[in-house]
C-alpha cells in the first residue's frame, strides 16, 4: 500500500505518494521534490547539513521519516527568499561572509532563521555560538556564521543599531 | 530514481550587494545563501542512472581464499559487480606510478577497508543493501597498525626517504656545550569535508563524461583513461565546486571516479558513486601520524647549533603522496629557525591502514610542530620564555641558509613577531599568567607565540604551471576558466576579481566556469596552496591578451596610441573618448578582433634535486604569527582557548575578506587537529572514528573566546606573484601550534615549568591529564 500525505512545502501544498514508507525528509526533498538546497552531509543526524523547518522547528531532515509528516508545514532553504528579496538571514550570510566551500550554509541559516524565532540566544553571541553547534563547519566559517545571526537577529529585532555590513569591531 | 526538475515560476531574485559594500564577494554568494549553488550530488541525475557501492575488506590483511557474490548479483534491482578482473586495463591508481594501489584489491588486501569489488544497482539504496551480501573468506596474515609494530615486523618503506644535511650534525652535537634529545607523538586527521567524495560518471558517444569532486580533475582523466584503455582525449572530468577538500580529493577521488566510469562503460548508462559518510571515512586517506625522534646541540642562551631529527610517518598501505609529504615535513623541520648543522631524515613506513594522503600543510605541519618541540625543550632547559628561545634562532643576517639549501631572502618575522607581542600584549599577558597559576590550584593557564614559514610551490617542480581560458563575447560579458578547482579557498572569485580589473569592469561581468580538462588541459593539482598564484598569472596572461588585442584595435581604428588606452570602471579610454566596454567589444567583433585567448603560466626561480637535497623548491615564503592563551582544567584535562591574536602574511592580499577568512578557518582546523580530532584504531586494524560522532571537529562553540585576526598590510611579496600576494591556503593552519604549546605551559606549571611536558598531539583531556599526572609526581 502506498502511503499518500499531504504537506505545505515552501508555502505550496503537496499531494506526495509515498513508495516506500522509508524514506527520510531529505531524500523527499532532494531526490522527489527537486529541492536539493538541504545538503546530506552524513546521513544520520550529526552535521546539520540537512537542517530544515517543520512547523517552524529545525529538524535534521536525514533522520525525520517523511510519513509521520502528514499535515506539516516544511520550510527548506529555497523557500526563505520572498518575492525577489532575501531572508534577512541570507542577507546576513553574505554581508559577513558566513560561509567558504559553502556546503553547510543552507543548514546554518535554517538553523539560524530557527534559533532567532526561538528567541532564546538573544544577541549573546555566546549563545548563539551555542545554539548554532549542531551545524559543522569544516571551513571553519564560525566567526561570520555567528556574526551573521547576530546581526539578522538584531535587524529582524528592528534594533536601530543593528546593521549590515562587517560590524568595525570583531566581536564575535 | 530520477529527479523532478526544480519546481519552475520562481525566478531568481537578482542580488544587489548591500549599500557602501564595496568588498569583493564570493563569486557564488547569493548561489549559495539561497540553496541554488549545485554539488555534484545536487546535479539532475540523467535517466536511468546507476548507482555503484564499494564492498570493503574486512581484514587489514589477509589473502582473499574466495570472495563469493552470488547473493550481491541475486539482490533486488542489481545490474552486476565488478572486481579486479573487470578492470579493461590498468588496475592502478597510485598518483606517482609506484603501481602499489589497485582499483580493487586482487587476491590480498592491505587494510581494513580496502575495495574489493563494487556492486551496480538502479538505486543507491539497493546497492547498499547489496553490497553486505558478499561472502570474502580470508586467511588472516599478519598485520601491523602502526609504526612501531610495522617496524617490528620489518614492513619496507612505501617510497624512498630523503635526508637533508647541512654542515656536520654530529659534530655539532658533541661539540655543543648542552644537548638534548626526545620523541613526540603527532597525530593524523580525517578531513571531513563537509561535501564527502562522489563521481557521477555519463557515457558520451564512444567516451565518457565525468563529474568528479576532486580537486585534480587532469589525474582523475589519466586515471580513468588509463584504466579503461581510453586515450585522454575521450575522458572529460569536470568540477563547478566541492564541499570542502583539504586535499582529501587531491588523489582519493581517483577511486571512485574510475569505479563510476568503469561501470558507466560497461553498463552503458550514467552512474553515480557517493559512498556513505563511514565509508568515506574507512575507506579514503587522511593526514599521516608522525613520530618525531630528535636531538639537539645548544649554547646556554638556547641558540641552536646542531640537529638531528627522523620523521616517521604512518603512510599505510601504499606510497600515495607520502614521498612528497614526508619530503615536506623535512622542509619545514626547521619551521622559521636556522640550523648551522642539520640532518634530517624521514621514513615513510608502511602499514596496514589506508593509504594516508594530502592534507593542508602536506607533512609541513607535522615538521613545523616538530620544530617548535625542540624550541620548547631548549626553552625549558635554559630557563628562558620560549619566544626569547623563537627570536635568538630566526634566520637572519649570515644566518640564512636552509637545511635543503635555499636560502631565506624574504624574512619578515622579526616584525611581524614584533608587532604581534605588541598588538597582543604578549609580555604583560604571560606575566599575568605565571602570577595566576602561582596562585591557582587546580585552573592553570597558559601563553604561547609561535611563528611559522611556509614554502610556497610544489615539490614537484613541473607541477608549477598553469593554463587559463578566456572569452569575452560580444555585449561585453566576460567567461574566465582556469586549471584550478574552487572547494571553498575562493580561488574562483580571486581569479574573477584579476580579470575583472584588467578589462576595468566590476567583478559581476565575469564568470568564472567549472573547471574542465577540455577547457584547460593538464593541469595541476589545485593544492600546496599555489592556486591563486598559478591560476590567477595563468588568467591574467589571457585577460591580458584580449586586452592588449582591444588596445591595437582601437589605437588604429582612432589613431590614439596603443598604451594611452585605459579600461575603468566598465569603461574604455581612447583619446578623448569613453565608451562604455560593451561598445568596444561589439565593434571589435565587427572588425574581425578575436576576442577569446588562453593563458599560461610557470613559476620562474624554481629548481629541485631531492638525489643531492638541494635546491630551491620555494619560490617565497609566506609567514605569519599566532598567540595564544588557555585554561586548562587539572583535574579533568578539559581546556578553553581563551584568546588568540594572530597577524598573518598574505603579500599584498588579492581579497583580504577571503585571506581572513582562510587564516580563521585554517587556524580552527590547526587546532581541532592539535587538540580534539583523534583517530584511533583498534587492534584488528579497524578505524573505530569513521563518523561525527566519534571523531570530533572544532563546533563553533569552540572557537576562541576573543580572536583578532589581522592580515600584515605593509608585506608586499618580494617576487612577481600575481599583483604581488602570497598564497593562504596552508599556512594559518600551523599557527595552531601556539595553542598545543600554550596548553603544554599550563601543565608545565605543575611543576613549576622546570620540566618540558612533552606533550604529544592531539592534546585531548587524557594527554593533558596524563601530562600532568606526571609532572605533579616530579
Ligand atoms: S545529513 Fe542530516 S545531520 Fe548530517
Ligand atoms: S563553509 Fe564549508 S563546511 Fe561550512
Amino acid at each position: 500500500m502506498t502511503p499518500r500525505l499531504t504537506m505545505t512545502v515552501n508555502g505550496k501544498a503537496r499531494e506526495i505518494a509515498l513508495d516506500d514508507p522509508r524514506v527520510t525528509l531529505l531524500d523527499l526533498l532532494r531526490d522527489r521534490l527537486g529541492l536539493t538546497g538541504a545538503k546530506k552531509g552524513c546521513d544520520r543526524g550529526q552535521c546539520g547539513a540537512c537542517t530544515v523547518l517543520v512547523d517552524g522547528r529545525r529538524v535534521n531532515a536525514c533522520l525525520t521519516l517523511a510519513v509521520g509528516l502528514d499535515g506539516a508545514d516544511v520550510l527548506t532553504v529555497e523557500g526563505l527568499a520572498q518575492g525577489g528579496a532575501l531572508h534577512p538571514v541570507q542577507e546576513a550570510f553574505i554581508a559577513h561572509d558566513g560561509f567558504q566551500c559553502g556546503f553547510c550554509t543552507p543548514g546554518q541559516i535554517m538553523s539560524a532563521v530557527a534559533l532567532i524565532a526561538e528567541g532564546e540566544a538573544g544577541d549573546d553571541p555566546e549563545r548563539i555560538r551555542e545554539g548554532m553547534s549542531g551545524n559543522l563547519c569544516r571551513c571553519g566559517a564560525h566567526r561570520g556564521i555567528v556574526d551573521a545571526v547576530l546581526d539578522a537577529q538584531r535587524r529582524m529585532a528592528g534594533d536601530a543599531q543593528g546593521r549590515m555590513g562587517k560590524d568595525g569591531e570583531r566581536a564575535a | 530514481m530520477n529527479r523532478h526538475a526544480p519546481p519552475a515560476g520562481s525566478p531568481a531574485p537578482r542580488l544587489k550587494p548591500p549599500e557602501g559594500d564595496t568588498a569583493d564577494r564570493h563569486e557564488s554568494a547569493w548561489l549559495h545563501v539561497s540553496g541554488r549553488a549545485e554539488y555534484i550530488d545536487d546535479l539532475p541525475e540523467p535517466e536511468g542512472c546507476l548507482h555503484a557501492c564499494l564492498g570493503l575488506s574486512e581484514r587489514a590483511h589477509a589473502r582473499i581464499a574466495a570472495l563469493d557474490l552470488a547473493a550481491v548479483l541475486a539482490a533486488p534491482g542489481v545490474a552486476g559487480v565488478l572486481t579486479a578482473r573487470d578492470v579493461p586495463c590498468v588496475n592502478d591508481i597510485s598518483p606517482t606510478h609506484r603501481h602499489d594501489e589497485p582499483v580493487f584489491a586482487e587476491d590480498r588486501v592491505l587494510f581494513h577497508g580496502q575495495p574489493i569489488f563494487a556492486v551496480v544497482a538502479a538505486t543507491r539504496a539497493q546497492a547498499r543493501a547489496a553490497a553486505r551480501l558478499a561472502r570474502a573468506d580470508y586467511e588472516a596474515l599478519p598485520h601491523a597498525v602502526d609504526i612501531e609494530a610495522a617496524e617490528a615486523m620489518g614492513l619496507p618503506l612505501v617510497t624512498p626517504p630523503l635526508t637533508l644535511s647541512q654542515g656536520d650534525a654530529a659534530a655539532g652535537l658533541a661539540a655543543a656545550p648542552r644537548r638534548l634529545s626526545g620523541e613526540m607523538r603527532i597525530g593524523g586527521q580525517d578531513h571531513f569535508y563537509l561535501e564527502g567524495h562522489i563521481a557521477l560518471a555519463i557515457p558520451q558517444d564512444d567516451g565518457i563524461v565525468i563529474h568528479s569532486s576532486t580537486q585534480h580533475p587532469s589525474e582523475v582523466q589519466h586515471m580513468v583513461a588509463a584504466a579503461l584503455g581510453l586515450p585522454a582525449n575521450a575522458v572529460t572530468v569536470l568540477v563547478r565546486r566541492m564541499g570542502g577538500a583539504f586535499g582529501g580529493k587531491e588523489t582519493q577521488s581517483n577511486l571512485f571516479a574510475v569505479v563510476a566510469a568503469l561501470a558507466a562503460l560497461r553498463w552503458g548508462r550514467a552512474v553515480k558513486l557517493r559512498p556513505d559518510r563511514d565509508d568515506d571515512m574507512i575507506s579514503t586517506g587522511k593526514r599521516h601520524d608522525f613520530r618525531v625522534r630528535y636531538e639537539v646541540g645548544f649554547d646556554d642562551d638556547g641558540r641552536i647549533l646542531a640537529v638531528d631529527a627522523g620523521f616517521a610517518a604512518r603512510c599505510g598501505f601504499s606510497s600515495d603522496l607520502s614521498g612528497p609529504v614526508t619530503d615536506r615535513a623535512l622542509f619545514h623541520a626547521d619551521n622559521a629557525y636556522f640550523y648551522p648543522a642539520a640532518r634530517l631524515v624521514s621514513q615513510p613506513q608502511m602499514t596496514h591502514t589506508v593509504s594516508n594522503t594530502a592534507f593542508r600543510g602536506f607533512g609541513g605541519p607535522q615538521g613545523v610542530v616538530g620544530a617548535e618541540r625542540i624550541i620548547e625543550e631548549i626553552a625549558y632547559a635554559t630557563g628562558r620564555d620560549p619566544l626569547e628561545v623563537r627570536k635568538l634562532n630566526f634566520y637572519g643576517e649570515g644566518r640564512d641558509v636552509t637545511p635543503y639549501h635555499q636560502r631565506v631572502e624574504d624574512n619578515i618575522l622579526p616584525r611581524l613577531v614584533a608587532e604581534l607581542e605588541a598588538s597582543s600584549d604578549y609580555g604583560a599577558r604571560r606575566a599575568a599568567v605565571l602570577a595566576f597559576n602561582r596562585d591557582s590550584r587546580i585552573v592553570r593557564r597558559g601563553i604561547a607565540l609561535t611563528p611559522v614559514k611556509f614554502g610556497i610551490s610544489f615539490t614537484a617542480t613541473w607541477y608549477n604551471q598553469a593554463g587559463a581560458l578566456v572569452h569575452v563575447y560580444q555585449d561585453g560579458s566576460v567567461q574566465a576558466n582556469h586549471g584550478g578547482t574552487e572547494m571553498g579557498q575562493g580561488l574562483h572569485t580571486k581569479v574573477r576579481g584579476v580579470v575583472a580589473e584588467v578589462f576595468g569592469l566590476s567583478p559581476e561581468r565575469v564568470r568564472v566556469t567549472a573547471t574542465a580538462t577540455d577547457k584547460v588541459p593538464n593541469t595541476s593539482a589545485t593544492a600546496a596552496s599555489s592556486g591563486a598564484d598559478l591560476n590567477g598569472m595563468a588568467a591574467l596572461a589571457a585577460a591580458t591578451t584580449i586586452r592588449d588585442r582591444l588596445r591595437a584595435f582601437l589605437a588604429e581604428s582612432r589613431g590614439v596610441g596603443a598604451e594611452s588606452v585605459r579600461f575603468e570602471g566598465g569603461m574604455v579610454l581612447a583619446g578623448d573618448v569613453a565608451e562604455p566596454f560593451a561598445q568596444v567589444v561589439k565593434a571589435a567583433y565587427m572588425a574581425r578582433v578575436q576576442l577569446s585567448a588562453s593563458g599560461y603560466y610557470r613559476t620562474p626561480k624554481v629548481h629541485w634535486d631531492r638525489e643531492k637535497g638541494r635546491g630551491r623548491p620555494f619560490y617565497y615564503y609566506a609567514y605569519g604569527a599566532a598567540a595564544s592563551e588557555v585554561s586548562v582544567d587539572t583535574l579533568t584535562g578539559e581546556h578553553v582557548v581563551d584568546r588568540v591574536d594572530i597577524l598573518h602574511d598574505a603579500g599584498k592580499s588579492l581579497n583580504p575578506e577571503i585571506d581572513l577568512g582562510q587564516v580563521e578557518g585554517g587556524f580552527v582546523q590547526g587546532m581541532g587537529w592539535l587538540t580534539s580530532e583523534e583517530l584511533w584504531w583498534d587492534e584488528a586494524g579497524r578505524l573505530r572514528t569513521h563518523a561525527p560522532s566519534t571523531y570530533k571537529i572544532p563546533l563553533a562553540s569552540d572557537r576562541p573566546r576573543v580572536f583578532n585576526v589581522a592580515l600584515a598590510d605593509w608585506s608586499e611579496c618580494r617576487e612577481m606573484t600575481i599583483k604581488r600576494s602570497k598564497a593562504v591556503g596552508e599556512p594559518p593552519l600551523m599557527l595552531a601550534a601556539s595553542v598545543l604549546e600554550a596548553l603544554s605551559m599550563a601543565v608545565a606549571s605543575l611543576a613549576d615549568y622546570r620540566e618540558c611536558p612533552r606533550l604529544d598531539a592531539p592534546a585531548t583531556p587524557e594527554r593533558l591529564l596524563m601530562a600532568a599526572e606526571r609532572l605533579r609526581g616530579r
